[in-house]
């Protein structure tokens, strides 16, 4: 638990000094996500520790390597918690990890994600140079977003030493309805609740039931729940929802590949053959390969997603040597590249991790 | 870029009427008066040209038009802007944006917008109440500024803490690049892969890119808000009460404080039924279902009245919260009567350090013998010190920019920042050297070069450029030359 960051300095400055490329690794839960990893490690699992906790700003500080349930169970502690509902990976997520992949768990709709929540970051960049951007506090807009930038960038940019993050209260309640239906059903049902002025905390589909997570105040949950249909889970249902969050749920089992849907949440039903699971109240949709060879054409999954107002992208399994996450604009690629020679002039972050060629 | 050459105003001006309605190129120094400057009116500049068009075709054409000669543009919504940011360079093209205010698309159901950048950000909740939503961010100047501008400044509101600012509420941006490209960032969907450059872009001032069209998320509207006003005979007191209201779990829609000089400007402007012989006024605003905002309610009450509010009063009906937020939503002007002028900062601190940073004002101002009433949106430590002074005293203006420097100065020591919804404009870029070192400069403008290496979009603002100007040019001749 303590601060290595001069050692991290140092070990970039040598890689740029021999020319030689870096692979960030936080605890080594993400190892899977994103493109084959090369270049010689760069270990930030003993930079760790928070450092600066102050539950009235509603501002937490931590060292990159810091384990997500350790935060979670710091902020326990006054009764806060992180919104995003990051996946903690039995304990081998870390904070900086889940920022540079950008993962945010069931409440992401309504709670925001890692990136809606983060008020600013210490950088290394390829330069050697160790940087601070945005603060600790709520509001802040001098200079560029050079924090939220980061977030899905898979370490591309530079090596995140440091994050300050927004928490929030816990809810007083929580509860859990589910009801059987199809997932078209279930997508329209889902935006509804959506644009009532409710309680609504995560909605699910999978298996014809559909799981809504009402939480808050006491009085709002429970007057939500006496109208709304369905079965009450026991207790608060959080079981699911913790499963759901680390993919512990049998759909998520085996190594068939998992491709994962970011959508305009109403976006239409497809594929209805296909294995599904609804997240995010229709904007994050998870699609399972059924192991024939080959499962998917990835441009067909491409045109849908682009279809439903959004990407697609190999979350898990299958080829990692190939692009996994969605094609990117001839525009859009120049600018990646560019922004990367900003920050990395050299080249000596985690090449290939995002796009074979960035 | 054969022809990188700068020409003169006429034959800009032919080229741009070539595809924009003559009259909207505006060259004669009486209509272009209007743009001379945004709402910090004592930063001003006359442009080459205005440019008004009418269409993204003709503002990727323009845009073209004026990489091929190096002209800057200053990129302008509705000019209600705070630091300056719009305001015109002297070489360069103001390219408004006015003519841009049709709403594309509702989608109720996904609830989203699609608008053009002129659409002026209560439009927008207008044209969604008929489906029970609305757009959240909501800065003081609603009623006039323009989603463009929005996205331009990272726009704020009284609403942040529980909503966020402009960046948690924008889905997608077509962006006219530098270079007169067209570029999607972000889609319907809540993220894309890659590097965040939909963050990247909102609140980059306009020296990113200029956004032609936006993609907004909307809200389902709270079934019920209602305020408390709370009042305190000490600074500390209600800046305690801020703290454990926070402590509670409470996310007060919108939590803020104005101080004793704010609040008999405001009192006397408006008869909101403030106590004037208050040091500090707490207006607190639940939202959400019947259920939740009565019981929030009772409680954050009971819990002022627990922690030393010499009085407080709960709104009863619309009319009611609307008069208690009047006082505070007219400040500004309610201050503008009190002294002839009066200079807005936009400091952010944390909440903690309210009190010691109050006082250090009272001494500053003091020092300076000029008097600073606070508004402060205590929810999410955004300071609004309002420095009165008279212009037309030779030299108090000047005192006054000083002054406001050492408040952002201390608002920095403290651990807090420069600016939270205002931006830095040309009005704080001093002080981008007191919240930023060399090279965290040098990496924004490196930022900067990746998108725009010949600076030419909003040139001067936002991040300061390399002090020896001279050199800076130099080298970008020599890299247009490549």
């Amino acid at each position: 638990m303590s601060d290595s960051s001069g050692q991290l300095v140092e070990q970039v400055k040598t890689a740029l000094a021999q020319g030689s490329s870096l692979n960030i690794i936080g605890r080594g839960s993400k190892a899977h996500l994103g493109r084959t990893a090369s270049g010689s490690p760069l270990h930030l699992a003993d930079h760790s520790g928070i450092v600066d906790y102050q539950p009235v700003e509603l501002v937490v500080t931590a060292r990159a390597g810091t384990p997500i349930t350790e935060i979670n169970d710091v902020l326990a502690e006054h009764n806060q918690m992180l919104s995003f509902e990051p996946p903690d990976c039995d304990g081998a997520a870390s904070i900086g990890g889940t920022l540079a992949c950008n993962l945010s768990g069931p409440g992401r709709p309504w709670g925001g994600s890692v990136r809606d929540m983060l008020l600013g970051i210490r950088l290394i960049n390829g330069r050697g140079e160790h940087l601070r951007f945005g603060g600790q506090v709520i509001k802040n807009v001098a200079g560029y977003d050079a924090s939220r930038l980061q977030a899905g960038a898979m370490g591309t940019l530079g090596v995140v030493t440091e994050v300050s993050l927004k928490v929030m209260p816990k809810p007083a309640l929580t509860q859990t309805l589910v009801q059987q239906t199809d997932a078209a059903e279930a997508i329209l049902i889902m935006n509804r609740l959506a644009g009532r002025s409710q309680p609504l905390t995560a909605a699910c589909w999978l298996d014809g039931n559909l799981y809504v997570r009402l939480a808050g105040a006491r009085a709002a949950v429970e007057a939500a729940a006496a109208q709304w249909s369905g079965e009450r889970l026991d207790g608060d249902g959080g079981r699911f929802w913790e499963q759901l969050r680390e993919q512990q749920l049998s759909f998520f089992a085996g190594p068939a590949p998992l491709w994962r849907f970011s959508l305009k949440p109403s976006a239409p039903h497809f594929l209805p053959q296909a294995s599904w699971l609804l997240d995010w109240g229709g904007a994050q949709r998870w699609l399972r390969g059924d192991g024939l060879d080959p499962e998917f054409d990835r441009g067909e999954l491409e045109a849908a997603a682009v279809a439903g107002g959004g990407q697609v992208s190999l979350f898990r399994g299958g080829d990692r040597s190939g692009e996994v996450f969605h094609t990117q604009t001839e525009m859009l690629q120049t600018i990646h590249k560019q922004v990367k020679a900003a920050f990395d002039p050299r080249g000596l972050f985690n090449p290939g991790r995002l796009y074979s060629w960035l | 870029m054969a022809d990188r050459q700068p020409i003169g105003k006429a034959e800009l001006a032919r080229q741009l009427r070539e595809f924009i309605d003559p009259h909207y190129v505006i060259e004669d120094a009486e209509t272009q008066k209007v743009y001379e400057c945004d709402g910090l009116p004592m930063y001003c500049a006359t442009p080459l040209l205005v440019v008004v068009p009418e269409t993204v075709d003709q503002i990727q054409q323009a845009m073209r038009v004026c990489h091929r000669h190096r002209i800057p543009v200053v990129a302008r919504g509705a000019g209600t802007g705070l630091s300056a940011g719009a305001m015109p360079v002297s070489d360069g093209v103001v390219l408004s944006l006015a003519r841009l205010t049709r709403i594309v698309d509702i989608d109720p159901l996904a609830r989203s917008a699609r608008v053009q950048p002129g659409v002026r950000n209560l439009a927008i909740s207008e044209a969604a109440a008929e489906h029970g939503l609305y757009y959240a961010p909501d800065p003081s100047s609603q009623i006039a500024c323009t989603i463009g501008g929005n996205v331009a400044e990272n726009a704020g509101g009284v609403h942040c803490l529980k909503y966020g600012l402009t960046v948690h509420n924008i889905l997608k941006l077509e962006v006219i690049t530098v270079a007169g490209e067209k570029v999607t960032i972000g889609s319907e969907g809540l993220d894309t892969a890659g590097c965040d450059l939909l963050a990247l872009m909102i609140g980059s001032e306009g020296l990113l890119g200029v956004v032609t069209e936006v993609t907004v998320k909307l809200l389902p509207v709270p079934q019920r808000a209602q305020v408390v006003m709370a009042a305190f005979d000490q600074v500390q007191t209600a800046g305690a009460a801020v703290g454990e209201v926070i402590s509670r779990g409470i996310v007060p829609a919108g939590l803020e404080m104005m101080d004793s000089h704010a609040i008999k400007a405001a009192e006397a402007f408006c008869g909101a039924g403030y106590p004037v012989d208050a040091k500090a006024l707490l207006l607190c605003e639940l939202d959400g279902t019947r259920e939740e905002v009565q019981q929030g309610i009772e409680q954050v009450e009971h819990l002022f009245l627990r922690l030393g509010a010499t009085a407080t009063r709960v709104s009863h009906d619309e009319a009611e919260r609307a008069l208690l937020w009047k006082g505070r939503k007219s400040a500004f002007p309610a201050v503008g009567r009190i002294a002839p002028d009066y200079y807005c900062m936009d400091g952010t601190i944390p909440r903690s350090q309210l009190a010691r940073v109050l006082a250090e004002i009272d001494t500053l101002a003091e020092h300076y013998s000029l008097r600073v009433a606070n508004v402060f949106h205590a929810g999410d430590g955004n300071l609004h010190p309002l420095i009165l002074f008279d212009a037309s005293v030779p030299g108090e203006f000047e005192k006054t920019e000083e002054l406001g420097g050492r408040i952002l100065e201390l608002c920095v020591a403290v651990g807090g920042c420069i600016t939270g919804e205002h931006g830095v404009g040309i009005e704080k870029i001093r002080q981008m050297h007191v919240q930023f070192d060399e090279v965290e400069l040098a990496q924004f403008r490196a930022i900067k070069s990746a998108f725009d290496a010949g600076g030419t979009l909003n040139p001067g603002k936002g991040i300061p450029v390399l002090k020896r100007c001279q050199e800076y040019r130099a080298l970008d001749a020599r890299a247009s030359l490549r």
